[in-house]
């Protein structure tokens, strides 16, 4: 097992490596020049931008503009914004509120889209599922901003249940909708996964076997069928943690959360480089680790695998 | 068993008294057992899955969703004869439901059955083109990778994970606000140059699991070369997973770029568009909710489509339910 860890934490190495090179190629490569841009109209005197193109290392050739910033990456140096804020600082403001947000979403969409989607496979045919099935389609082709002004609207402005807007540190009860909106989607595919898994497995020998040597139905379906339906949900579960991140971009803009999402979105729509890398980065660690994770949850789940 | 022949107890003797009732043996035609009757089609996996296919109403139903989508979005002249841009009047700006105009107007007091019917071309453009691109890269570099196995697997592999670390919005936002000048095709591109992975992953299983089977062996031994076996024989029968997901990609396309659109980063104004609109609409959601309604409803309408479409095409293909 712990070799088995060593072995994907190495495997992990190029593929973060080729990311963050990736990501520091779209923002820094493109055509237009972020500096220029910060002047506005009356543009910047030489030495000034010539000043923060060397603070910001834009006067080295690209490849040594990445090596220096994987250094910083490494001794955990972001670098400033723009505006003179460590980036670090604007991380570690904003990672807390989305991580809060995030992992909201996570439990509301796993355990709901669990036990529908149990409830549903076991029936399979029936209105429940029916039912459950038509809604969960409907959620998956409404895109999630459009679900977010509705609820806000109708939920937030007209019954007045919930807060309409988060604001900054936002508690519970005010990120609960945003929550639901964020997870709404993936919780039709949590549903829909669960579902088909557990309608298979149903059918499986081992599952009669269980139910012939005279396990009680409950035992059966909670120890026999859901923990081998759990197997493909658990991989969605974990890719679906960097929709999520991604995805707090849009729902952090409509509901006015200051977390990574709505840092992100300013700083790229002001140019801000550095700091959209930097963010990016954070986010593509979160979801590169999410994805280790779930592959030593498999063995938890499934006994037939053993990592040697 | 010479010891059985002897006594009372082998089965024949144990039923000696018994009546036996014989066929005569030109009742029985064995003869008919040895011939196949195959003057028939020969059945093969897609004449079954479309024999299943056709029996289904909800395949009807997403077809016929995406037959009038995609005829709308080819010729929307058709359907009505308001410029969705020329035609507006800001005296009718969110005005109610006229004749001639059975949606109301916009903001802008252009007509919105009109932007709805003209948006189409925008979605639909981007989600098949994406979807074609992310097919032919996905499916080439997942193909090879499952194929050929060895280093060249262990390099596309890690390539497809490195795209794969990066959400395809995320990317789609950084690299889209470069560009001022963007139309449906870039933001086609744009998507579909980090969406492949997941078709590359599905691809290589499929490929791995059907490389193995003796068709292949028997074509390698009549002197097949190994680029005409993964064409000729290994894609065909690799090919059903990497359709159904196809099917669904292309909804999901078609929200992401939506998604842009709604975070100004998509299509620009003067090329309608769902998503364009959509965001339009928000501004004014707490005074004229319904305006946002059609657009939204035309989008979800069409992914509905799609991913229904994905659901019966894959209920149809899945060998674990073929033989019933």
């Amino acid at each position: 097992m712990l070799r088995y860890i060593g072995r994907r934490v190495l495997q992990l190495i190029p593929v973060f490596l080729g990311a963050t090179l990736l990501i520091y190629f779209m923002v820094f490569s493109m055509p237009g020049d972020p500096v220029a841009a910060l002047g506005g109209e009356r543009g910047l005197p030489e030495q000034v931008a010539d000043r923060i193109r060397e603070q910001y290392n834009l006067d080295e050739p690209f490849l040594i503009q990445y090596l220096l910033y994987l250094k910083g990456v490494v001794t955990l140096d972001f670098g400033v914004t723009f505006s003179g804020r460590e980036v670090i600082d604007v991380v570690a403001d904003a990672l807390p509120v989305t991580f809060r947000l995030g992992v909201m979403a996570l439990i509301f969409e796993a355990v709901l889209g669990i036990l529908l989607g149990l409830f549903a496979g076991l029936r399979r045919g029936g209105v429940f599922d029916a039912t459950v099935l038509v809604v969960s389609l409907f959620v998956i082709a409404v895109p999630t901003f459009v679900i977010g002004f509705v609820l806000q609207f109708f939920v937030g402005v007209q019954l007045e249940w919930l807060p309409v807007t988060a604001g900054n540190d936002p508690d519970f009860e005010s990120l609960l909708m945003p929550a639901i909106v964020l997870g709404a989607v993936s919780l039709a595919y949590v549903l829909r996964l669960t579902r088909t898994s557990v309608a298979e497995n149903r059918a499986a020998d081992y599952v009669r076997t269980a139910t012939a040597k005279g396990l009680s139905r409950g035992r059966v379906v909670r120890v026999h069928v859901l923990r081998n339906s759990l197997i493909p949900v658990v991989t969605f579960l974990g890719a679906d943690l960097g929709q999520l991140m991604a995805g707090a971009i849009v729902t952090e803009g409509i509901f006015n959360i200051n977390g990574v999402g709505g840092t992100l979105y300013r700083a790229i729509i002001g140019g801000e480089s550095s700091t959209v890398v930097s963010l990016t980065t954070v986010l593509v660690v979160v979801y590169i680790l999410a994805n280790l994770l779930v592959d030593l949850l498999y063995a938890a789940l499934d006994p037939r695998i053993r990592y040697a | 068993m010479p010891e059985n022949t002897d006594g009372g107890r082998s089965p024949v003797a144990a039923r000696r008294h018994q009546e036996h009732f014989f066929a005569e043996t030109d009742e029985t035609g064995l003869g008919a057992v040895d011939a196949v009757d195959d003057s028939g089609a020969p059945s093969s996996m897609w004449s079954e899955a479309w024999r299943k296919l056709r029996r289904r109403p909800i395949f009807w139903i997403s077809a016929a969703i995406i037959v009038v989508v995609c005829v709308v979005a080819l010729f929307p002249q058709l359907f009505t004869s308001i410029d969705p841009r020329r035609d507006c009047d800001l005296g009718n700006s969110y005005g109610p439901p006229a004749p001639g105009h059975p949606f109301g107007f916009d903001q802008q007091g252009c007509d919105i059955f009109s932007r709805t019917i003209y948006g189409a071309r925008a979605s639909v453009t981007v989600g098949v083109l994406a979807t074609a691109i992310v097919i032919v890269v996905g499916a080439t570099i997942g193909a090879v990778a499952g194929y050929f196995g060895g280093w060249i697997d262990s390099v596309l592999s890690r390539l497809t994970d490195i795209f794969f670390a990066i959400p395809i919005v995320l990317a789609a936002i950084v690299i889209m606000q470069v560009f001022t000048d963007r139309d449906a095709v870039m933001v086609a591109v744009v998507l579909a140059s980090f969406g492949w992975t997941n078709i590359a992953r599905i691809t290589r299983g499929s490929v791995m699991s059907v490389k193995n089977n003796d068709f292949v062996t028997a074509a390698r031994s009549l002197g097949m070369g190994r680029g005409s076996i993964l064409v000729r024989h290994v894609l065909p029968n690799a090919a059903a997973p990497i359709i159904v997901y196809a099917t669904v990609a292309l909804g999901i396309f078609i929200v992401a770029e939506a998604t842009l659109s709604f975070l100004s980063l998509g299509l620009p104004e003067n090329i309608v568009s769902w998503g364009g609109d959509i965001s339009a609409g928000q501004r004014a959601v707490r005074t004229n909710a319904e305006i946002i309604f059609y657009p939204a409803g035309a989008l979800a309408l069409t992914v509905l489509g799609f991913i229904m479409m994905g659901d019966a095409v894959r209920d149809a293909l899945d060998p674990k339910q073929r033989e019933r």
